[in-house]
């Protein structure tokens, strides 16, 4: 029964190893698919690559199917996954800035990882200015600090937040996106051709 | 090996399914999600404490993250960060894709590529610290969930570089 380590099924000492093995093969499959690259990463903003489009949601899909069909099947426990809290306006300011900094560099801190390990310097000086802004953060938190635990609702899912059933929601989520990804190879074929 | 290879990337399809996949195991064993901006915070809060100790000990951010005992550094997403640069290090050695460059639209000059790495790295850091996370751990591993958070981040994250491309498409186009 799921999650192994919270139920104590593999025992606590073995995270470090595991998480270590889990971005190695994280890593290795964000490399492969070219994430690596910050002009193919920053296409989707322009419409001449839509690879990140398609790998996201893919994965959110997988991901979300993946597991409710695991509790479904009672080999997961649902209730004891980890699930981002609610702070709202914190996300929605906190993503905002996020997406300015994302589509001026080309880069978010996973990809710039793996840009950084095959040598890309812009990806080297883009983890720097990620530190320098989490120091920026620190050091004026007292400032930051409303915004920051504010409007906190909790680990709520949209299934708390709006009422809805999960199976629907993920369901009409499969049909939107491949519609947008349909939409998206409309899009690539009428937009100039970029050679990065 | 020839020169073809280094643009050879995966069908994206596939990366995203097989990300999905990690993405299922990752939360059937450990609990949680994938991450990334987690590790650099504890790389800055590890740094400041060593420089100073007390200061991150009285400090309002410092102080949640600094324990007698244990290094900031022992975390689970630091392992995993650690994870990914060894990943995609392998991936890009196969491919031929490993070597020192700046990558830039032939458009812009070098320069003007790094400037803008490093101010979009301070506002993207900036952003991930109030949001608590980053496009990996709030947005992805969020929806995997179905965390409201994960999807406002998500559409935040999205919308907004959508609504500013415009004003970056020098960088780009």
């Amino acid at each position: 029964m799921g999650p192994l380590i919270p139920n104590d099924i593999i025992p606590m000492e073995w995270n470090s190893v595991i998480a270590l093995i889990i971005g190695i093969f994280f890593g290795f499959i964000l490399e492969a698919s070219g994430f690596s690259s910050s002009r193919k990463l920053a296409g989707v903003f322009y419409g001449y690559d839509f690879a990140v489009l398609k790998v996201f949601f893919t994965a959110a899909l997988v991901s979300v199917i993946g597991i409710l069909y695991l509790d479904y099947l009672g080999y997961v426990d649902m209730s004891m996954l980890y699930v981002h809290p609610t702070y709202l306006w914190g996300a929605i300011i906190g993503g905002m800035i996020m997406g300015i900094g994302f589509v001026s560099a080309g880069f978010c801190p996973g990809t710039s990882l793996c840009a950084v390990a095959i040598g890309k310097i812009d990806a080297i000086v883009y983890v720097l200015g990620i530190m320098v802004g989490i120091f920026v953060f620190a050091t004026f938190y007292d400032f930051f600090e409303p915004l920051y635990d504010g409007y906190n609702y909790g680990n709520i899912t949209l299934m708390d937040s709006f009422n809805i059933n999960p199976y629907w929601f993920v369901f009409l989520f499969t049909i939107a996106a491949v519609l947008i990804f349909a939409g998206a190879d409309l899009i690539r074929k009428r937009v100039k051709k970029v050679f990065y | 090996m020839d020169k073809q290879n280094k643009h050879i990337y995966w069908n994206p399809y596939f990366g995203g399914f097989l990300l999905g996949l990690l993405i299922i195991a990752t939360f059937y064993i450990s609990g949680r999600g994938l991450g990334a901006s987690g590790a650099m915070k504890s790389s800055v809060v590890s740094i400041v404490d060593n420089a100073s100790h007390q200061y991150a000990e009285q400090s309002a951010f410092y102080s949640k993250y600094v324990d007698g005992d244990k290094s900031p550094m022992n975390t689970w997403l630091v392992y995993e960060a650690l994870g990914v640069l060894i990943g995609a290090f392998i991936s890009g050695g196969i491919a031929g894709r490993i070597g020192w460059r700046t990558q830039h639209s032939p458009k812009i000059t070098r320069r003007r590529r790094l400037i803008f790495a490093i101010l979009g790295g301070v506002l993207f850091g900036f952003g991930s610290q109030i949001a608590r996370g980053c496009t990996s751990g709030a947005a992805l591993s969020g929806m995997a969930v179905l965390s409201t958070g994960g999807f406002v981040t998500m559409l935040a994250i999205f919308g907004t570089a959508y609504l500013f491309a415009y004003f970056f498409r020098k960088n780009w186009i």
